[in-house]
């Protein structure tokens, strides 16, 4: 394994480089909820854990995939302040989940480091909306780092430790996809790993009684200048001088493209580069600002760095110009990159604006799809085949999102974690339609459970389908309460979603395999003929937790029979038909071999191939 | 020295495995080199698009204009992303399109592959090459990648020998399935040396 190299040197995702430092610093505890782009730092520690293990070794650390982040904050919480180094990582919309915790955990504060990692995801590659989680270090008060590459990130994460036990204070630290997901030469030092108890000491100031957190909330304030002095000293708050008096402040990933727009263009400038952004360092900002002119601000999504910048300049009356937001195209929206960062440049340095061109040819769209195979196409082919008109999907967050496109179509509303079943229920009241949402087995335990509870307690009329493919696949196939073994590889108590849903009192309840489609149907019209509160488990493990060999082969369609009614593609709509001049084939690279579709193909056209 | 290399393609093609490859290549060869990657939505049939970023470097990121090769598993995503390509760059894509559902639906249009490649071929240098049906030949269609690794090998355009990144093939790949990848390379590197 990379991320355990025993080099001086390895080639580190940064999430991998995010684990390496925290094995460095020595772990004893971490948690997660999977979410991209957050994933493979708790992939990593599963990974090394299982490693470890067979090899019949001491892992050394405990890690956890919890049911959702709350529970994963929590129970991490829990060992830091019982003197055990902690981590726990999630995407960003995972802190909404878990904020509730991490806003009093701030005030009570932590004994051994707790770094707490939030993955923002600029421009939602794989995720419902791009907020920008800076904004929770200035909500909570939590100093809050922000690396731009592997090699920062595992420095940093060491760092981290540290300032949070100097601090007795958890620390949140910013990933954002493109530090996440870009590989860098990350230098290794020596692993530190040894398996430790911690000691519980109780004290009532960690009792957060009304007349206790009067007393914690100005601590926390102290803590934070206490911070800012940190953040003064800190080695990842710089500033770099290539002449002039203009200024680049920047931070994150918007840093690289700095560099090498800097460097490209051979502009005169001092960049400020900022790793911790809260507290903001503001000597070093107010001199800064007091050396240069005017002053660019290159960071992503919000004007976190911009407005306390001029805030900064306003109060210590600074004759400075701060750009930033709208400024040749720096937006409040998506994420940066090398091109958008160098227009900007182009023009702070009066230079003239780069040519390019696309492609001339129209190109169609490429978005991601269920994989051929799916067993959440064959539910919803089913479902389609059955439901009334105008009946209305809410849905999840998961790979079954990908249904919402042509021709599937099923999936009308999306939230958030879980929603689907409460919006279910607001739907069921507020309209004459149908309802049929969907969720996947993840989901259910993560966030689903208060609202079918809601939902029974109600009565409300409404089917709630749990797509149950064995895995938390969206994210990269994680272990989940419903699977026999957990994120250490050991054993584990495996839940049924239907002993579950029948323990809230959901009187309709049935299990089906969604491959056989006949069955299925017949599945769903029980189910919408009952009235009340019913849980439909639709369950198949995802195709890709099938081992390769048992997915080989492929079928194909005999063109004699084959009478281009085209229900394959247009009503099922596996990726892997197509149309080869006027005739619908197979490819034969992207089939899995499921055979599901020999279901839909009336003229039996569709055979396995030999 | 600076060297930007694309990698696009098709979820599934393996595209990140192959740029793996070879940006370890570079990494044990002492340059530095930055890589980045695409992770969870696009793996599920989506365009696919990866970068590898050698030497006097500060993003894995590539500016418009600033690749020197584009190595492309289907041809259409060589095409997406031809505005990043220097006007005397290199593309190298393999020939075989792979038809998106919203073609196949009737939403969209796949254009004619004569009319992509007319189009590459005016933007820089074009080798076309039929990775599938090779990685096939060579025992298994999952080889396309190091088809194409080995077809950038054999253009000699990179600062590390073809034995280096063949090596990093072998140790990269799961033992059983090593003999059918060199095989893979060779043929790749040869299907470009005619
Ligand atoms: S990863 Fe699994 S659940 Fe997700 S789309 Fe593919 S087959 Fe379906
Ligand atoms: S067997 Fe049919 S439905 Fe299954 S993956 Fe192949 S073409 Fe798609």
């Amino acid at each position: 394994m990379d991320v355990l190299s025993t080099q001086k040197k390895a080639l580190l995702l940064g999430n991998e480089a995010v684990v390496r430092g925290a094995v460095e610093a020595g772990i004893d505890v971490a948690t997660t909820y999977p979410g991209t782009p957050s994933s493979e730092i708790a992939d990593t520690f599963s990974k090394i854990a299982q490693y470890y293990k067979n090899k019949g070794l001491e892992p050394g650390f405990y890690f956890q995939y919890s049911t959702n982040e709350k529970v994963a904050l929590e129970f991490a919480a829990a060992a830091a302040v019982s003197g055990l180094r902690a981590l726990t990582c999630m995407k960003h919309v995972g802190l909404n989940v878990a904020s509730d915790t991490f806003m009093t955990y701030m005030y009570v504060g932590c004994k051994a480091g707790h770094v707490i990692i939030t993955a923002d995801d600029p421009s939602c590659h794989s995720s419902q909306n791009e907020q920008d989680n800076r904004y929770y270090a200035k909500f909570g008060n939590a100093p809050l780092l922000e690396p731009s590459d592997p090699l920062e990130a595992k420095d940093m994460v060491m760092e981290a430790f540290k300032i949070s036990e100097e601090l007795s204070l958890p620390i949140l630290f910013r990933m954002t996809t493109r530090t996440s997901h870009i590989r860098g030469p990350v230098s290794l030092g020596r692993i530190n790993l040894k398996k430790k108890k911690g000691k519980f000491e109780k004290n009532p100031l960690m009792v957060t009684v009304p007349e206790v957190a009067r007393k914690l909330h100005p601590i926390l304030l102290e803590k934070m200048e206490m911070a800012e002095k940190i953040s003064e000293n800190s080695r990842f708050n710089y500033v770099e001088d290539f002449g002039g008096n203009a200024g680049i402040v920047s931070s994150g990933p918007s840093h690289n493209y700095v560099r090498e727009a800097v460097e490209e263009l051979g502009v005169k400038c001092k960049i400020l580069k900022l790793g911790m952004t809260n507290p903001l360092p503001r000597k070093m900002c107010i001199d800064f600002l007091k050396a240069c002119g005017r002053v660019l601000v290159v960071e992503e999504l919000e004007p976190f760095l911009e407005e306390q910048l001029k805030a900064i300049a306003h109060e210590e009356e600074i004759d400075v110009k701060i750009y930033g937001k709208g400024y040749g195209g720096l937006s409040r929206i998506y994420e940066y990159d090398v091109d958008i960062v160098e227009r900007v440049i182009r023009k702070f340095f009066g230079l003239k604006e780069k040519e390019s061109a696309s492609s001339s040819i129209p190109i169609p769209p490429r978005p991601p799809v269920l994989c051929p195979g799916c067993p959440h196409r064959a539910t919803y082919y089913a479902v389609k085949q059955v439901a009334p008109e105008g009946t209305i999907y809410p849905t999840d967050i998961g790979c079954y999102t990908l249904g919402k496109a042509p021709p599937l179509e099923v999936a009308d509303f999306l939230l958030c974690m879980g929603s689907n079943v409460g919006t279910a229920c607001g739907f069921s009241y507020a309209t004459n339609q149908k309802v049929i949402s969907f969720m996947g087995d993840s989901t259910f335990f993560h966030a689903g459970l208060p609202g079918i509870v809601n939902a029974v307690h109600h009565n409300h009329d409404c089917i709630i389908t749990v797509l149950d493919n064995r895995t938390t696949a969206m994210t990269g196939h994680q272990p989940n309460p419903g699977t026999e073994y957990d994120g250490m590889g050991n054993e584990a108590v495996m839940l049924k979603v239907e002993d579950v849903v029948r323990g809230l009192g959901v009187k309709h309840v049935e299990v089906v395999n969604p491959n056989n489609l006949e069955k299925t149907k017949e599945t769903f019209r029980r189910a919408l003929e009952y009235k009340g509160t019913s849980v439909v488990v639709s369950k198949a493990p995802c195709i890709l937790l099938i081992p390769q060999e048992r997915r080989a082969g492929s079928f194909e369609i005999d063109q004699n029979k084959c009478t281009k009614c085209e229900v394959c593609i247009k009503k099922f709509g596996c990726p892997a038909f197509y149309y080869d001049g006027d005739k619908i084939k197979i490819d034969e690279t992207l089939c899995s071999a499921c055979g599901v579709c020999t279901q839909v193909c009336e003229p039996h056209a569709i055979r396995r191939k030999k | 020295m600076k060297e930007r290399l694309l990698f696009s393609g098709v979820g599934g093609q393996g595209v990140l495995t192959g740029a793996n490859i070879l940006a370890k290549t570079f990494l044990t060869e002492g340059k530095k080199v930055l890589m980045s990657e695409v992770h969870g939505m696009a793996q599920r049939g989506g365009s696919v698009i990866c970068t590898v970023c050698v030497g006097d470097v500060y993003s894995p990121l590539i500016a418009d204009g600033g690749a020197d090769v584009i190595v492309s598993m289907e041809p259409v995503e060589a095409l997406r992303y031809i505005k990043k390509l220097k006007r005397d760059g290199v593309i190298i894509t393999d020939i075989n399109p792979v038809i998106p559902p919203n073609v196949s639906i009737g939403e969209s249009k796949y254009p004619d592959p004569e009319e992509v490649f007319k189009e590459l071929s005016s933007r820089g240098k074009l080798i076309k090459i039929d990775a599938l049906d090779i990685a096939k030949k060579s025992g298994n269609a999952i080889t396309k990648n190091v088809v194409m690794l080995g077809a950038l090998a054999g253009m000699d355009l990179l600062p590390i020998g073809k034995e280096k990144i063949l090596e990093s093939v072998k140790n990269n790949i799961p033992e059983k399935y090593v003999e059918m990848n060199e095989r893979a390379f060779n043929m790749g590197l040869k299907a470009v040396k005619v």
